[in-house]
């Protein structure tokens, strides 16, 4: 038989309207490659098998139908996007146990589409930080080399399909969480334009720049997947009232005459060697392509990762505030007033990590301080965003590496929080100004993925994904695949 | 901007955490260097250029005012750690001044 | 050395809307604790706040009222604060740019006008209730939680408590003509805080002030606000200072006692909600807010000062409520005159509701029962003696003023074949009388309608009755 985890979207729902395979044999041989390559990625916080398996019993018993694309497909779900009566721990001790009472819209989404949830997977507590390292429960390891890191937060997510446990899966990206992790295991990775997919139930880390969105091994499958997941919500205030376009629509290959912009300080000091030379082979495929490539300014940048640390820590220092130990999750034991409910609930419940920003946040709104910090950050971002506004006046799209380097080991950075944030530096920009960003294969540097990151105009995914289509029908970085899918180790 | 621990210790208490001795140490010296990072904004000049919370263009969201009933009230204190009789229970509120409007 | 007092008043006012201010559940709460939450009120991890389109709506049209400028750009903003019946730790309000600014309401002590400024008006979310058990726990009911406000900021432009008070009444009668709340004390659908300290006179700036709390009544506001005047004298004159401290106000002593010191100002960390996109408001939105507002109190007053002639004062006592001036309103469409029926509602109607501690809705008077019996009196069906006995049947047991009347047998004997009979009785039975008149008292007149109206049960009519005892005394 087929090694079905490897296979793409299109051809499983091929082989499921066939009925060359039931549902319900997907759903199954999924839960056995999961079980098979665990021990060795370590992405998976909760199993849903028994109920994964009933839904794929439902669907077979129904029958899947052309129509339905995603119909008896499993997906894996970021551990931050609740789901009903399914541990959502965020990866934090604090919701160690909890169990939501609703389902985020997203999941409403992906039920309507037919796909399957098979688990929760692993993050770095609340989507803070760039390893996955920040999990209470366990670390996961890159799918192409088990001593690496395999980025995040969306670690757990970027993994499990590089590894081919799942061939698609839901992240959540605040400052690079899909794409950094998309980027370090050699993935598909799409972080939607802010508003683009609902955020209700959505654990909030950083309110104005979290976005939900898609990994996968390639990009029709990307595009197949957003276009299930994305449309209005009247029940997120910043969610789009527009229509959403059919993604696939554009894959033809022909991009001849899109304008591509290459910021210069994307490609300067602090970009590892390797990942600059994969990026200017991007640039030479595009233009082989037909496209026009120059390079660009953003001036503003640079400033990025300090304004995004200060605002995503500001809005996280209030959301956070909501796990007190009274409603639900973790009450410490040793309480013996109403102070110790919250304060040893919260310093029992969280993680260093977490509390570093919640520190950093509450700082910088703190009485003294909010206009040196916050509301100066919140104008640099307005210089960031119209940076991109001016961009996007000539270009179609901007590309650049998805971050400086590729993935690195395992518990080097843990105790660095500033090398961590820098390598953010390349993705944060690009949800301080709510564009879309996107995160392909665009080479290798020591066995490792290099990751090239390509941004869009405000809800122009689809443009994206056709340059990115192209990009990917012309190399063959997408087709190399880790050790653990069957890839031969160099 | 170096902070200081006493900041620390204050910014703390704001969110309700508690640190031990060293661990507050080690805080104010990563907070300081955070701190020190975040002051290269200070070289941008933002002289009217207007604030911004969030990129979302949307403008005047509103729902039509309909009620709907609460949510089950044994699904809400499913996940709660402490109640009774339908409330949900915690240690005696002394007024320390923290309540608000 | 004399104080002068300076007093200003933040007024929380609960909005009368169907739905919560972001959440769908209901805004009127249910008996049962927590029974009228769902995820968004528990603050569940995920949720979003939706505005409630006529919470804002309300907002405006109360800021309106109250003579503020719109903010044509507005936006909610986060206050951060730890507390059990505070589910997400932060309450969604509005800090920079609140829906009203720079309004003002003019209220009148003692014959004397005066202009309050109102700061600003703010929307923003009720917290839920603690309930404070005695076993050492406290229990939180959400039921509240989200329930739409408005928060009324005066600037510190009263000068006593009994400006305090008259401000207070004066905002009560505005918002209540609004319709957006029902603004009750009593039942906390409007609270007041209050700021008072003391300064010398002809000093500019203003002395320490304490804040009270737990001003469950109007008059509670004025008594708090009386106390704390002159224990704050008091301090001062033996040398003291004051701290600036919030304080409760005892209903059982009449004081008020130290609730906490403020530590500095709180450190709440405003910043402007992420999950609210904001709001502008156009001009045509305003306007059409605008249209929608009624006849307020002041224009009411005046309609009926110029209009229906009333004295000033009855104008100011009738427009007190909504309730007593559309009731006086309706009981002129049934027909009464003007200043008859604004002499029941003040006079008997007041005195009832006072004695009795009831709410004119809650009796059985109506607006035509009322107007059919001001129309008995002027038509001479029966005399306003006969018609206190009439009203309070009506009040009491209602019915149509005409059918009480008949049924009780109270009409006014204004038959002159009907009382001449009588009148000759009375006067054949008191020669003594009759020899005073002759002898030019007068007084004597008094006593012989007083024996008339006796053998009558009351229901002679005067004017009837005086004129033909007048001619029967001429006869003897």
């Amino acid at each position: 038989m087929t090694k079905l985890y490897d296979l793409d979207l299109v051809t499983l729902h091929e082989k499921l309207t066939t009925k060359e395979i039931s549902a319900t044999e997907l759903t199954k041989a999924t839960f056995d490659r999961i079980k098979e390559t665990e021990a060795n990625i370590d992405a998976f916080l909760t199993l849903n098998e028994e109920k994964a398996m009933q839904k794929a019993a439902e669907l077979d018993q129904a029958g899947i139908t052309s129509d339905q694309p995603l119909a008896g497909i499993p997906i894996g779900i970021k551990d931050n996007i609740v789901t009903k009566d399914l541990r959502t721990t965020a990866a934090s001790k604090i919701l160690a146990n909890f169990e939501p009472i609703y389902d985020a819209t997203v999941m409403n989404k992906v039920y309507q589409a037919g796909l399957i949830p098979v688990g929760k997977l692993n993050m770095d507590e609340f989507a803070m930080g760039g390893s996955t390292e920040n999990s209470y429960f366990k670390t996961t390891k890159n799918a192409w080399d088990q001593t690496k890191v395999p980025g995040g937060s969306s670690g757990g997510s970027a993994a499990a399909v590089a590894a081919g446990q799942i061939p698609v899966s839901l992240g959540s990206d605040t400052g690079g969480s899909i794409r950094q992790p998309a980027g370090f295991n050699g993935i598909v990775g799409m972080k939607p334009t802010y508003g683009r997919v609902s955020r209700f139930g959505l654990i909030a880390f950083a309110s104005s720049l979290d976005q939900i969105g898609t990994l996968t091994r390639n990009v029709k499958d990307n595009a197949l997947a957003l276009n299930a997941i994305s449309g209005y919500d009247k029940k997120d205030g910043t969610s789009a009232n527009l229509a959403v376009p059919d993604f696939t629509a554009g894959l033809t290959g022909a991009i001849k005459g899109m304008r591509i912009g290459v910021p210069k300080e994307f490609m300067g000091e602090g970009i590892q060697k390797e990942v600059r030379e994969a990026v200017e082979k991007a640039v030479i495929t595009f233009k082989e392509l037909g496209a026009i490539v120059e390079e660009i300014s953003l001036p503003h940048s640079k400033y990025g990762v300090a304004v995004y640390y200060i605002i995503a820590s500001s809005e996280a220092s209030s959301n956070l505030q909501r796990f007190d130990g009274i409603r639900y999750g973790y009450r410490s034991e040793n309480v013996k007033n109403l102070e110790d409910v919250y304060v040893n609930s919260r310093t029992e419940g969280f993680g260093m990590e977490v509390k570093r920003r919640i520190m950093l946040g509450t700082f910088s709104l703190s009485a003294g301080y909010y206009d040196a910090y916050f509301k100066k950050a919140g104008q640099v971002r307005s210089l960031i965003k119209q940076d991109f506004d001016r961009a996007f006046e000539k270009y179609d799209l901007i590309i650049g590496p998805t971050s400086p380097t590729v993935a690195y080991g395992l518990g080097e950075n843990i105790n660095d929080p500033i090398t961590m944030y820098m390598s953010d530096i390349l993705t944060i920009p690009v949800n301080l100004a709510g564009v879309p960003g996107m995160s392909i294969p665009c080479g290798f540097a020591a066995g490792l993925p290099v990751g090239l990151q390509i941004i869009g105009k405000h809800f122009d995914e689809a443009t994206m994904y056709k340059a990115a289509y192209a990009f990917e029908q012309a190399t063959d970085f997408h087709q190399q695949k880790p050790t653990i899918l069957g890839g031969i180790a160099e | 901007m170096a902070i200081s621990e006493e900041q620390v210790k204050h910014v703390a208490k704001l969110s309700k955490l508690s640190f031990s001795e060293k661990e507050l140490h080690n805080f104010t010296e990563q907070l300081g260097e955070i701190i020190d990072m975040v002051e290269l904004l200070e070289e941008v000049d933002t002289t009217g250029v207007s604030f911004m919370s969030n990129v979302t263009e949307n403008l005047n969201v509103m729902r039509e005012d309909v009620s709907e009933p609460g949510t089950d009230r044994d699904e809400l204190f499913k996940n709660i750690p402490e109640a009774e009789n339908g409330y949900i229970k915690v240690p005696a509120i002394m007024d320390n001044g923290e309540a608000g409007a | 050395m004399n104080f002068e007092t300076v007093i200003g008043l933040e007024v929380h006012v609960e909005l009368n809307t169907n739905s919560k201010i972001f959440s769908p559940t209901p805004a009127h709460f249910g008996a049962e604790p927590n029974s009228n939450t769902n995820i968004i009120d528990w603050s569940y991890p995920g949720v979003l706040p939706v505005m409630n389109e006529r919470a804002l709506e309300f907002g405006m049209k109360a800021a309106l009222a109250l003579n503020c400028q719109i903010s044509q750009l507005t936006h909610f903003d986060r206050k951060n604060y730890f507390y059990p019946d505070n589910p997400k730790a932060y309450q969604i309000s509005q800090f920079d740019e609140p829906i009203g600014h720079d309004g003002w309401i003019e209220i009148e002590v003692e014959g004397k006008k005066k202009k309050i400024r109102i700061e600003r008006v703010h929307l923003e979310e009720d917290a839920g209730k603690n309930i404070h058990g005695s076993a050492g726990y406290s229990y939180v009911d959400l039921n509240r939680q989200g329930t739409p406000l408005i928060e009324i900021v005066s600037e510190a432009d009263m000068r006593s408590p009994e400006e305090a008070y008259a401000y207070l009444e004066a905002v009560r009668s505005v918002i209540q003509f609004t319709g957006v709340s029902d603004v009750k004390m009593e039942e906390g659908s409007m609270r007041c805080d209050a700021n008072i300290s003391l300064r010398p006179y002809g000093q500019e700036a203003f002395g320490t002030k304490t804040e009270l709390k737990n001003l469950n009544s109007l008059s509670f506001v004025k008594k708090g606000l009386a106390f704390e005047e002159k224990r704050q004298a008091r301090v001062l004159l033996s040398g003291g200072v004051i701290d600036q401290e919030t304080r409760r106000y005892d209903e059982a002593t009449a004081e008020t006692l130290l609730m906490r010191v403020k530590e500095g100002s709180s450190d709440y960390r405003y910043f402007p909600e992420p999950d609210i996109p904001k709001f502008e408001i156009s001009n045509k939105w305003i306007e059409k807010i605008r249209a929608s507002l009624p006849e307020l109190p002041q224009e009411r007053r005046q309609r009926y000062r110029d209009q229906l002639g009333l004295p000033e004062y009855d104008a100011m006592v009738l427009t007190l409520t909504k309730e007593m001036s559309d009731f006086f309103e309706a009981t002129l469409e049934n027909g009464a005159d003007a200043k008859q029926a604004s002499n029941w509602l003040m006079g008997e109607v007041s005195g009832y509701l006072n004695s009795e501690k009831m709410e004119l809705g809650a009796t059985k008077l109506t607006p035509n029962n009322l107007a059919g019996m001001i129309q008995l009196i002027a038509d001479g069906t029966i005399s306003s003696k006969i018609a206190k006995k009439v009203f309070k049947e009506l009040i009491e047991n209602g019915g149509d003023a005409k059918e009480v009347v008949e049924a009780k047998g109270l009409v006014q004997l204004s038959d002159p074949a009907q009382l001449l009979p009588l009148i000759n009785e009375v006067l054949d039975q008191n020669q003594q009388s009759i020899d005073d008149f002759k002898n030019g008292k007068d007084r004597a007149v008094g006593f012989l309608v007083g024996q008339i109206m006796k053998a009558t049960k009351g229901k002679a009519n005067p004017g009837v009755l005086n004129q033909l005892l007048k001619v029967e005394l001429e006869k003897r």
